[in-house]
């Protein structure tokens, strides 16, 4: 970090224009490449040593830990649909973390803003008559988890563009106390005795992959992927391709310059955190459309949290996004299938390793590429 | 009188791992680091704890055992945020998800279960609603996390370490400019905070006799929300403390009555921080150099 | 002659930038020494590294004949080496006795002597001749007593070698004339003064010596006593500089013909820090083809004023119209709408989304012109437009695809000057428009400026470059105290006559 108050001056290059050019744009390229790249590997090359001791701790052979915990992922047909299944909610949660850090703010409420979006899609399911068609309940629940979510996160938005209050305490905040408001309602008014769920919805169920293919027997992968893919698709549309988003990321990059050029900073707050809030909100539906087809207290306990691992791994792009979410999905369906081995809670480990190791390797590699520009 | 007694002797039994995460709290964000890691430095507090009673069977070798890990827990978040300047938030999370996985992990490792230890010597506080005052002497850790809360704000308002702190939170490069070493400063009051807040999970830990999976249970987070309701003063963040733990108190006892629900009773730490960060009643404004490097 | 301080082939640079190249500095004991040049000359890096915090990248550092290179900031406080930064290094919410004992806290057992803390800090003012309460928390001090506190901090360290960088730049003057007698006071008693200016009448008035520093390089060294501030102004620029004494009339026929206001700014007050006005019932016009040039030293409520006209900063009373509309209660973007364009102070900090691309800064703030229907962005037309807009105002290098960090200074501004200036504007506010800039890119930007004067616009310039306001200006009005003190012809205005008004001198 260089010192704002220093008197600086910036070096002018000597050679000529058109062959400086051809450097400089070779450069920033390759620079933004090593910092988008760079931090994730060392995240994963940091989380293998960690495990490997978390292993070796317990006499086993790293190599065969890790084997089995690919073979029982992507090498079967179920441990694969399993990883799709966990990494459907994980994409929700991480898409909603990144388009916050897009906007410069910092959503630590994807875990409350999940399950408002879970019960909303519960509760048009249950409110939508028996036998009604798929494409129509379908979009309506999806709706209905979206808007719940965005309410959720609209709240901190205007918090922060209005009070000032920061975002990062409020999120929190606000998880527990939208867990607490959505565990009283389920406990005094919608659950199924001696159960924490709901009853099971009338309308919206979507189907399961494995009616489309057998093999995918006995998983919870269902069609919300697809939707959820979408999601991402449009996402990344809006960031990088239209007026929003343009003005979104201003905001993000430099707060002052964006309200020089006349965009308004807190609406655009407002607006990202309402974004990500649904975004969050549309995680719910993998659960309650997608699997048991009804709402339960706790359904995704932890995937609001585990969202920001996977925003910071895929650096707040949409489809980095998706490869964290796989990731992730990968070490927790993984840690299942090396239960016999190893106890299963290592992974539980590595998700925080993860995020320790990219949290400080981010700012390591940025001043490293500041310094090999210096020399140059 | 014996239900206000009992009252009385609930609430401080409530209101002691949120004194000591609370107290620890206020130190490192003071000095200017983002306290979210209060719920894993008392995970990790309450793990060791429990980890060097069962060893030892004293219960006083669980205490310095828990100290000892919240301090390590902290030396690890001082280390990124400080060195290696990572994002302190989410640093923060980080070691919350780490103090979750890493208890878990030797839990099933140790004892090979997924819910909780075995029972091992711990302090025990009278549970029979006349005994606040033998509950007092049984447990030591309840007069020493009553007793903290003063002695940071006198380590704070008094001491030369304090003063540093409160200047490397606010205005960190003036505090270079004396030659005053900012790094050393905040190493110091992450790893005092680690300590603490570990004391806190020492206390639960010790207090039950065992180790339970998330045993914390958000009790960090309700410390934070004392911190910012208290608006960065000790003496203020404690009495937050002993109001969050009276109200809970007060949910339980009148629990058979239906009164209020729970969830509602639960809510008020956080309803009430973001209350005074909107600052109907006088807003409550943070270090200046909280966050920064 | 002792020499007191001796910095030889000092070099730094922080990241991509090159702050010090080629430093060196030689001060005799007991004088008071002048480092002089413009802004971003690197003075203030020369002596941070002198105050011990920051290491040079190259470079010698003596201190009374030893060689203390590389050494802390607190190895130099305790070899008496005291530095007055130019932002205030005190903690707001300590008092002034806590900022003064910060680091070297008497204790007594464990804690803070502090009745014996307040009692020497007191004794300590007292001597100096300051009057001050010690308990007082340091963010209810006002500027020049919050410089008297800097100042305390290190002689109550026993500082003989004392640096103040840019001190007058927030003082009013009998606050300058209080700070001079301090410095003659130390320099009599044997202490050694360096102090960092870039403004020639200081140094005549208080410096033995002058050494110059010219884009982080050492070019100079004089005694003050016989050096002609003509010559001191070429060494500073490198070139021989028209001093505002006789300084040609602007290029334009002196008789204007009367054009409607194009900007009318009516008893506007805005506020500033605590209960004070930044901006002090201000009240001027531009007419079309006209520029109005804002003389002041920095701090006297030029930034306030600028926000207020463009909208980035509430008015709480008086009212601002823009070709004859009152837009007082508009946003910044109905202000743009409505022809009023903006070149910001600071490039970095507002002008500049500095990790987008060329193109995209570009059409920062007119993103909405390149929308489609379906709220996407037309990226082929901006892309055009770049180019073309890149080479009307010879942006280096030319790919429109480069982030914005990637280039020069100069460059950066040539982007922000062309955003600018892409269309027909009634109100141009240009704020330090030339500041970091080198001397090719000034002279591109003051074409550009009188163009667009030329073309019709109204020119509101604001700039701490007196001759850059007199080489530009059409009228010239001087800022003091957020008030305007003064509103004069150009072919009346001088150095010499707003020197004093600019100082907050009556004439």
């Amino acid at each position: 970090m260089s010192d704002p108050n220093a008197e600086l001056m910036r070096e002018e290059n000597p050679s000529t224009v058109s062959e400086s050019m051809v450097i400089i744009r070779s450069r920033a390229l390759r620079d933004r490449v090593v910092e988008a790249v760079l931090p994730p590997l060392v995240a994963l090359l940091v989380s293998i040593v960690v495990g490997d001791l978390l292993i070796l701790a317990v006499g086993q052979s790293p190599g065969a830990v890790y084997r089995l915990m690919l073979e029982g992922t992507w090498g079967n047909a179920y441990g694969f649909a399993q990883v799709l299944y966990k990494s459907t909610t994980l994409i929700c949660t991480g898409l909603a973390v990144a388009v916050g850090l897009r906007a410069g703010l910092f959503n630590i409420g994807a875990e409350g803003q999940l399950a408002a979006g879970g019960l909303a899609a519960a509760l048009v399911g249950l409110a939508l008559p028996a036998g009604t068609s798929a494409l129509i309940a379908v979009p309506l629940c999806t709706v209905g988890a979206l808007v719940a979510g965005g309410a959720v996160g609209f709240v901190p938005g205007a918090l922060r563009a209005k009070w000032g209050a920061h975002e990062v305490i409020t999120t929190i905040m606000l998880n527990f106390i939208v867990l607490a408001l959505l565990s009283w309602l389920i406990s005094t008014r919608l659950r199924v005795p001696e159960t924490l769920h709901t009853q099971v919805i009338r309308a919206g169920a979507l189907p399961r992959l494995s009616a489309a293919w057998s093999g995918f027997h006995g998983s919870a992968a269902n069609g919300s992927i697809a939707i959820v893919l979408c999601a991402a698709v449009i996402l990344g549309w809006y960031l990088f391709r239209t007026r929003g988003g343009f003005e979104l990321r201003a905001v993000g990059l430099q707060p002052e310059a964006a309200e020089n050029a006349g965009i308004s900073v807190g609406r655009t707050w407002i607006r990202a955190l309402t974004i990500s809030g649904a975004l969050a909100g549309l995680g719910g539906i993998n659960f309650v459309l997608g699997y048991e087809h009804y709402y339960e207290e706790g359904f995704a306990t932890g995937a609001g949290f585990l969202g920001i691992a996977v925003a910071l791994v895929g650096r707040s792009n949409p489809l980095g996004v998706v490869l964290a979410a796989l990731f992730f999905a990968t070490l927790s369906q993984g840690g299942l299938a090396i239960n016999a081995l190893v106890p299963k809670q290592m992974v539980d480990a590595l998700q925080g390793v993860v995020i320790l190791a990219m949290a400080a390797s981010v700012p390591e590699v940025r001043r490293l590429l500041a310094r090999s520009r210096g020399k140059r | 009188m014996n239900t206000a007694l009992a009252f009385l002797a609930q609430t401080l039994r409530i209101a002691v791992p949120y004194l000591f995460a609370a107290a620890g709290g206020v130190l490192a964000e003071r000095a200017g680091i983002i306290s979210l890691t209060l719920e894993g430095f008392m995970l990790g507090g309450a793990f060791s704890a429990m980890l060097g009673s069962y060893y030892s069977g004293d219960p006083w070798i669980g205490v310095l055992c828990g100290i000892v890990g919240g301090l390590a827990f902290g030396m690890v978040h001082a280390v990124s945020t400080i060195r290696f300047k990572a994002d302190q938030v989410v640093s923060g999370i980080a070691i919350n998800l780490l103090a979750i996985g890493l208890t878990r992990y030797f839990l099933k490792l140790v004892f090979g279960s997924s819910s909780n230890s075995p029972r091992v010597a711990g302090f025990s506080a009278g549970t029979s609603s006349t005994a606040l005052v033998t509950g007092l002497l049984h447990n030591p850790l309840i007069p020493i996390g009553l007793l903290i809360v003063p002695a940071v704000a006198w380590l704070l308002y008094r001491t030369p370490f304090g003063l540093r702190v409160r200047a490397v939170g606010e205005h960190p490069e003036a505090a270079n400019t004396l030659g005053v070493s900012v790094k050393r400063v905040r190493y110091a009051a992450v790893a005092l905070s680690g300590a603490l807040a570990a004391l806190g999970g020492a206390y639960l830990s010790l207090d039950q006799h065992q180790f339970t999976d998330g045993m914390s249970a958000g009790r960090g987070f309700i410390a934070l929300a004392a911190i910012i309701f208290g608006r960065w003063d000790p003496v203020r963040a404690g009495i937050a403390c002993l109001f969050f733990a009276a109200a809970e108190t007060l949910q339980i006892q009148l629990q058979g009555m239906q009164a209020i629900p729970s969830q509602f009773v639960q809510m008020i730490p956080y309803v009430l921080t973001i209350i005074a960060l909107v600052g109907v009643v006088g807003r409550a404004v943070p270090p200046a150099a909280l966050g920064r490097e | 002659m002792t020499v007191a301080v001796r910095m030889t082939g000092i070099a730094k640079r922080f990241g991509d930038c090159v702050a010090v190249r080629d430093g060196s500095l030689e001060v005799a004991a007991g004088e008071i020494h002048a480092l002089v040049g413009e802004n971003g000359a690197g003075k203030s890096t020369m002596m941070r590294i002198l105050a011990g915090i920051y290491p040079p990248d190259a470079g010698t550092v003596e201190v009374a004949g030893g060689d203390v290179t590389g050494w802390s900031a607190a190895q130099a406080i305790s070899a008496s080496v005291g530095m007055v930064h130019q932002h205030f290094m005190l903690v707001p919410t300590l008092t002034i006795a806590e900022n003064v004992i910060l680091g070297r806290e008497p204790t007594r057992g464990l804690a803070i002597d502090m009745a014996r803390a307040e009692r020497e800090v007191a004794a300590a003012a007292e001597r100096s001749g300051f009057r001050m309460n010690v308990r007082q928390l340091v963010r209810e001090l006002s500027v020049g007593e919050q410089q008297r506190v800097e100042i305390l901090k290190t002689l109550v360290r026993g500082a003989r070698i004392l640096i103040l960088d840019e001190p007058t730049a927030v003082l009013s003057p009998p606050e300058v004339e209080e700070l001079w007698r301090v410095l003659r006071a130390l320099r009599d008693d044997g202490g050694t003064i360096i102090l960092i200016t870039h403004k020639l009448d200081e140094v005549t008035e208080i410096s033995d010596t002058i050494t110059v520093i010219r884009a982080g390089r050492t070019v100079a060294r004089f005694p003050t006593a016989g050096t002609s501030p003509a010559s001191i102004a070429r060494a500073m620029v490198g070139r021989d500089v028209v001093l505002a004494g006789d300084a040609p009339l602007a290029s334009r026929k002196a008789t204007v013909p009367a054009f409607a206001p194009v900007l009318d700014v009516r008893h506007l007050v805005v506020a500033g820090e605590r209960l004070s006005r930044a901006v002090d019932d201000v009240s001027f016009t531009i007419q079309a083809h006209e520029i109005l040039g804002i003389a002041g030293v920095e701090g006297n409520g030029q930034s306030a004023l600028i926000e207020a006209i463009v909208g980035l900063r509430r008015a709480p009373s008086g009212e601002i119209h823009i070709a004859g509309t009152n837009v007082t209660e508009l946003s910044v973007s109905e202000r743009d709408a409505r022809g009023l364009a903006h070149i910001p102070e600071d490039r970095h900090l507002r002008g500049l989304v500095l990790d987008y691309s060329i193109a995209d800064n570009l059409i920062l703030g007119k993103q909405r012109a390149y929308q489609n229907r379906g709220g996407a962005l037309d990226r082929g037309r901006i892309l055009d437009d770049a180019r073309a807009a890149i080479a009307v105002a010879d942006i280096r290098p030319s790919d429109p695809m480069l982030p914005a960090r990637a280039l020069s200074g100069g460059n950066q501004q040539k982007i922000v000057i062309a955003r600018a200036l892409a269309r027909q504007n009634f109100v141009l506010v240009a704020a330090q428009p030339t500041r970091g800039v080198d001397v090719g890119a000034i002279e591109l930007i003051h074409a550009r400026l009188r163009a667009a004067r030329d073309a019709g616009t109204g020119i509101l310039l604001v700039s701490a470059e007196l001759s850059e306001i007199l080489a530009l200006s059409d009228r010239v009005a001087v800022m003091y105290g957020g008030r305007i003190v003064a509103i004069v012809p150009r072919s009346e205005a001088s150095e010499e006559m707003l020197g004093p008004l600019m100082t907050g001198a009556r004439t």
